[in-house]
């Protein structure tokens, strides 16, 4: 804990800037100083260390292996072939453990000591990627669905999302000085933050952009979300939803995950407008003395919805029109090849956990030549068709977007050459799993989580296929803490850590997005987990209705139940008489 | 019975005569040393110098000097200075440092023993004795009688150089050589011991007629360790010390394995200070021993006699000699043995530098693979040189820590291409766990000591494994709570796995115990940093410091000291705005003064 509060901090920080530049060159340490461990968020990177190698490192009369993750800001995650080539190289350059794909659609980077930050840093900016603002107490990167069917739909919501990551960014300069060797100007450090002011936002804030009738956004776990209307082909404006939100304390019944709720609709030139207004009226109200009560959520429910409502659209100066219908079927990400209007053909992979490395990452599993395997197809792509796009899904997938008909062959080739085939052949529960990071990185990680998906997901299936659900889509998601990162909350099996090896067993979200599941075990080990699995997977497939969802058939049978709170209808489409 | 039992005359009561005479039967040479010093103290304190009791001598006693690095020379020195009173013979032991150098005119016989550096250079406590005798102010010493005990290592190019040059020098300023130079080889003793009986006989009839002894000389005897108690254990009768902790302190992606080990000296009465060594006697790896039983084809359960020592071959290999470094004299003897003429051209001259090679790269057992020769036993071992001690800076202080030693230790180990090799103390300890004894002594390093001032700044200057005694600096400066300030320079390779010490340091900086850690990591970046290149960058602050009276301490390798001594006249060359041989003789004076110490090796 910092020897002051993060208000304090910020406010003091002169825009973000700290004492960030004598932390990066002071020899004695590879970590900064404690505020400015908090102020490099801003910048899109944590100090973390190699927690696999505290207690060895102690013993060794060193200090901890500290290493910074960096982040990328990358709206909607799209990058084109060179810029993955670029990225891929600093990967390989100057971070440890491969590209990982977040749930937010960033690239992070892991395991880069603090000697080579700072050209890490260049080099990310290099390739026309910035990580501005992509951590922190401000507008996180911009989420956009991937749904590859729809592409000039796709462009346009992306362009939109785009535009608002920018306008969003925080006014200071500190990133460009410390980072890129900008010049101080007059005004360097007390720059005006017309969105922000000197103490930033109370807490993160986290924005996603949803195409329907998918939910791959999972536009509800977001403080801000914008539910995209196409009427006739045509996008019409954007249904808006507040006050989503994943994480909570474990025993604190403060703090809880939450669902937006849909309160308007605007059109696409009110996005930013309406954006600002909400940001602002976070940034007025929301919690600053209670920092794990600070995020929007709270903020809704301490004061109501209504109130909410009419302070945004008294700050947008104009009000909210009435939400219009929409429907979601499912958040997950649909494998393998489909063709795009334009004739041009999408892509999408599976990546375990998101985490794109060669080798066997700290010595478990099977060595993989993911990263090459991608290397080699951004190769090709950069050569003939430099054009297409590698778009990062909120579901740590990837999709290799615009491929012209003709490639396809060859990307297949290297697909299979390096094992990227996995949509091919998985059971439904691997190729739906999520995991957050956890250890050895995450300083927050009470448990394993993507260290740990893949064993268990191998135990996990001889259970579906004693139940013969191997191609059953369920979702599974791992938190290594009850923060949230991997969307535990919306997983119709969630493991939440605990403890090492202990987690909470929740269950019964829906595969939409709409509803939050809830505890069933607390505190249970493997052991016990499997046998849970066990018997509910046996009544799933002994007693399933037709198309019935795992989430579903766990409520419907009432073998848990769900708050109303908790659940989101989607507006209908055709209104009940 | 006689009335007195010491076999002169001597001015004591018969009783007394009787008691130093049981002392001085019982006590090793360096009780004996210890105690000489203590009752000149004494006698000291009564107020009435020593000498006014006896009849004044009408001889200039002996002198005998040394110059050591690692000690031998010293142990060397010491016994021939203990022979010489036990025969009743006027005589004061000086370290060349302290060696007032105008007395060296007046001087009738004088004993040196002295050993050489790896390039062929003095030790540091003898390099204003040696600047001396070689300069144009050297004085013609035709009243001089003298003899040279140089010490060396056979492997190197330079051996014994350094007392060659003394004694071709002493010779050409006129004075008298009563006895060749002798050169000692690593197992000192073999001519060591008759050189010096020989020269003790020689001073017999130098200083004949003797007067009645002693007294005048015991006056003169440089106190070694005027605060110390007497140790029961010493080089040859080490304790066999507990091992505490053997812990790993260079973190992954470090190619070298450096410990921080842990001895107990509970029960043992040793006692050192910091800047003292910890002499530890290793024993050899079984594996390497059973290795070289296989390719003599010999049986390790042998009896062998050597020296009036009866061993098996096996006990002889593992703990009486040196099997892990290769010297020139074993292989020349053994392509006598084997009549291989390809090892005897490596031999020769010209190809020092595929000796040096040899020495540096092979083992004996690499020898013996590489080139088969028949051995006996009894010959094998005799060819052997005997095992030495290795000399540790002890990484800790008694303040801080109680009865224990603390030690860093860089295990050497390596694979040649013909199977993991070891250095063999290194190799030694690393491989000890928890609650293994070593066989260790403590090796006193006078010319290594904090300031007597505690209120005198210091700079330590210690890259690599050379940081170890600065722990103990650092650890006595905090429990005597001295005023002076405290700054380290500090160099490895890579900053992440090989900070030595680095949570330490941090701590001693929070805590105030440190004030200034400057660091030098020469693999970090693309180009090399070293640690003086840090002084030179802080040249103006390093010479604040030095002209406000700080010591300077540097400790570690051989060529990292010459580098370190090169920045040093620079910065201060610079500083002082003089050209180089004024700050060379600033630095010579700090050298005087005790300010600047070197443990380099």
């Amino acid at each position: 804990m910092s020897a002051h509060s993060v208000e304090d901090i910020k406010q003091s920080s002169a825009r973000l800037r700290g004492t960030l530049l004598q932390s990066l060159a002071n020899p004695l340490t590879g970590a900064l100083a404690d505020d400015d461990q908090t102020l490099i968020k801003y910048h899109g990177s944590y100090q973390q260390d190699d927690r696999d190698l505290r207690e060895e490192r102690r013993r060794q009369k060193l200090e901890p292996d500290y290493s910074f993750m960096i982040r990328t800001r990358t709206p909607g995650g799209v990058v084109s072939p060179a810029q993955w080539l670029k990225l891929d190289a600093i990967a390989t350059t100057y971070a440890g453990r491969g590209l990982r794909i977040t749930t937010r659609q960033a690239f992070q980077f892991h395991g880069v000591i603090k000697t080579r930050l700072k050209p890490t840093m260049r080099a990310i900016n290099a390739a026309l990627v910035d990580t501005l603002a992509a951590c922190g107490d401000v507008n996180r990167n911009v989420v956009v669905a991937a749904n590859p069917l729809l592409s000039p739909l796709h462009a346009t919501v992306h362009a939109q999302a785009a535009a608002l990551s920018e306008r969003l960014l925080p006014n200071t300069r500190a990133y460009y000085e410390i980072w890129l060797d900008e010049q101080k100007i007059a005004g360097s450090g007390e720059e005006t933050e017309p969105v922000y002011g000197e103490r930033y936002l109370p807490r993160k804030f986290k924005i996603a952009f949803a195409v329907p009738p998918t939910n791959d956004a999972d536009v509800f776990a977001n403080d801000l979300g914008f539910i995209a209307i196409i009427e006739d082909d045509q996008l019409v404006g954007y249904n808006v939803s507040v006050g989503g939100g994943m994480g909570a304390t474990h025993g604190d019944p403060e703090t809880y995950p939450r669902l937006a709720e849909v309160i308007g609709f605007v059109a696409p030139e009110q996005v930013q407008d309406i954006a600002i207004a909400v940001v602002t009226a976070q940034r007025d109200f929301g919690n600053r003395a209670v920092r794990k009560r600070a995020r929007l959520k709270y903020t809704i429910d301490d004061r109501g919805i209504d109130w909410f409502k009419d302070e945004v659209e008294r700050r947008a100066g104009f009000p909210l029109g009435p939400a219009r219908p929409f429907s979601f079927d499912h958040n997950g990400d649909r494998f393998g090849w489909v063709e795009g209007h334009d004739g041009r053909w999408h892509l999408t992979l599976r990546i375990p956990a998101g985490r794109i490395v060669d080798g066997a990452l700290d010595g478990r599993g099977p060595a993989l030549t993911h990263l090459s395997g991608l290397r080699e197809i951004a190769t090709l792509l950069d050569t003939d068709a430099c054009d297409a796009q590698f778009r990062m899904t909120p579901n740590q997938n990837l999709v290799i977007a615009g491929v012209p008909a003709g490639q396809r062959e060859r990307i297949d080739a290297l697909v299979r050459a390096h094992a990227l085939d996995a949509h091919a052949h998985a059971s439904g529960l691997r190729l739906n799993a999520l995991a957050c990071v956890s250890l050895p990185t995450c300083g927050l990680a009470m448990a394993e989580a993507e260290r740990y998906l893949p064993g268990l997901l191998d135990k996990a299936e001889l259970l579906l296929d004693r139940h013969g659900l191997r191609d059953a889509q369920i979702h599974l998601r791992i938190s290594g803490c009850p923060n949230g990162c991997s969307r535990p909350y919306l997983g119709e099996i969630a493991l939440v850590g605990k403890a090492p090896g202990r987690y909470n067993l929740m269950l019964g979200a829906d595969h939409r997005g709409q509803r939050l599941n809830t505890l069933h075990r607390e505190n249970i080990e493997e052991a016990a987990i499997l046998s849970e699995l066990d018997a509910l997977f046996a009544r799933y497939a002994n007693e399933r209705m037709p198309n019935q969802h795992f989430g579903d058939f766990l409520v419907a049978n009432s073998i848990i139940a769900i708050d109303e709170d908790n659940i989101r209808h989607a507006i209908p489409l055709e209104p009940v008489a | 019975m006689s009335s007195n039992a010491l076999a002169m005359p001597t001015p004591l009561a018969a009783e007394h005569g009787v008691l130093l005479a049981q002392f001085a039967a019982a006590a090793d040479a360096s009780g004996l040393l210890w105690a000489s010093g203590y009752l000149a103290g004494v006698a000291r304190s009564l107020g009435a110098p020593a000498a006014a009791h006896a009849p004044a001598p009408t001889v200039t006693p002996a002198t005998v000097l040394y110059g050591s690095q690692t000690g031998n020379a010293r142990r060397a020195a010491e016994a021939l200075h203990a022979k010489l009173e036990a025969a009743g013979l006027p005589a004061r032991l000086l370290r060349a440092d302290a060696y007032p150098l105008r007395e060296l005119k007046d001087e009738r016989l004088l004993y040196i023993a002295i050993s050489t550096q790896g390039d062929g250079d003095p030790p540091d406590d003898a390099l204003a004795l040696v600047d001396f005798l070689s300069g144009k102010r050297a004085p013609r010493l035709p009243q001089l009688k003298f003899a040279v005990l140089a010490l060396g290592d056979s492997s190197y190019p330079q051996f014994c150089a350094v007392g060659q040059r003394i004694d071709a020098r002493l010779s050409e300023l006129g004075a008298t050589r009563v006895a060749d130079c002798a050169n000692a080889d690593l197992d000192v003793e073999t001519i060591a011991a008759p050189w010096t009986a020989k020269v003790v006989g020689i001073a017999q009839d130098v200083l004949k007629p003797a007067t009645p002894p002693a007294t005048a000389s015991l006056a003169t005897v440089v106190p070694l360790r005027p605060h110390a108690v007497p140790q029961a254990h010493g080089r040859e009768r080490p304790f066999a010390a507990e091992l505490l902790a053997n812990q790993r302190i260079t973190g992954r992606g470090s190619a070298r394995d450096i410990r921080h080990v842990e001895l107990s000296l509970e029960g043992s009465g040793l006692a050192y200070e910091p800047g003292d060594a910890l002499g530890v006697w290793p024993r050899n790896p079984p594996a390497l021993v059973d290795a070289l039983l296989a390719a003599l084809a010999l049986d390790g359960d042998a009896p062998v006699a050597h020296a009036g020592v009866e061993l098996s071959l096996r006990d002889w290999l593992s703990s009486k000699r040196e099997i892990t470094r290769l010297s020139r004299p074993f292989i020349a003897r053994h392509a006598a043995q084997a009549g291989d003429d390809a090892l005897n051209r490596v031999l020769s001259p010209d190809n020092a530098t595929q000796l040096a090679s040899l020495l540096d790269n092979r083992q004996l057992i690499d020898l013996l693979d590489a080139t088969p020769a028949a051995w006996n036993a009894d010959e094998f071992v005799a060819a052997l040189r005997p095992l030495q001690p290795r000399l540790y800076s002890i990484a800790s202080s008694r303040m801080a820590v109680g009865e224990e030693a603390h030690l860093t230790d860089a295990h050497v180990t390596y694979d040649n291409g013909h199977g993991p090799r070891w250095g063999a103390a290194s190799h030694f300890l690393a491989s000890r766990e928890d609650g293994a004894r070593a066989e260790v002594f403590i090796e006193a390093n006078e010319r290594f000591r904090l300031p007597a001032d505690a209120s005198r700044d210091i700079v330590m200057i210690g890259p690599g494994t050379g940081v170890a005694p600065f722990r103990g600096f650092v650890q006595e400066r905090r429990e005597t709570s001295a005023s002076g300030r405290n700054w380290l320079l500090f160099g490895n390779s890579h900053a992440r796995s090989e900070f030595l010490y680095q949570t330490e340091w941090q701590q001693a900086l929070k805590d105030g115990s440190l004030h200034r850690l400057d660091l030098a990591f020469s693999r970090d970046q693309a180009e090399k940093i070293y640690v003086q290149q840090r002084l030179r960058e802080h040249g103006r602050e390093l010479y604040a410091w030095l002209e406000n009276g700080a010591h300077v301490y540097v400790c570690g390798a051989l060529a990292m000291g010459k580098d370190v001594h090169a920045a040093l006249l620079e910065v201060i060359a610079r500083e002082r705005g003089v050209d180089a041989d004024a700050a060379a003789g600033y630095l010579a004076a700090l050298q005087v003064q005790g300010r600047y110490a070197r443990d380099v090796y």
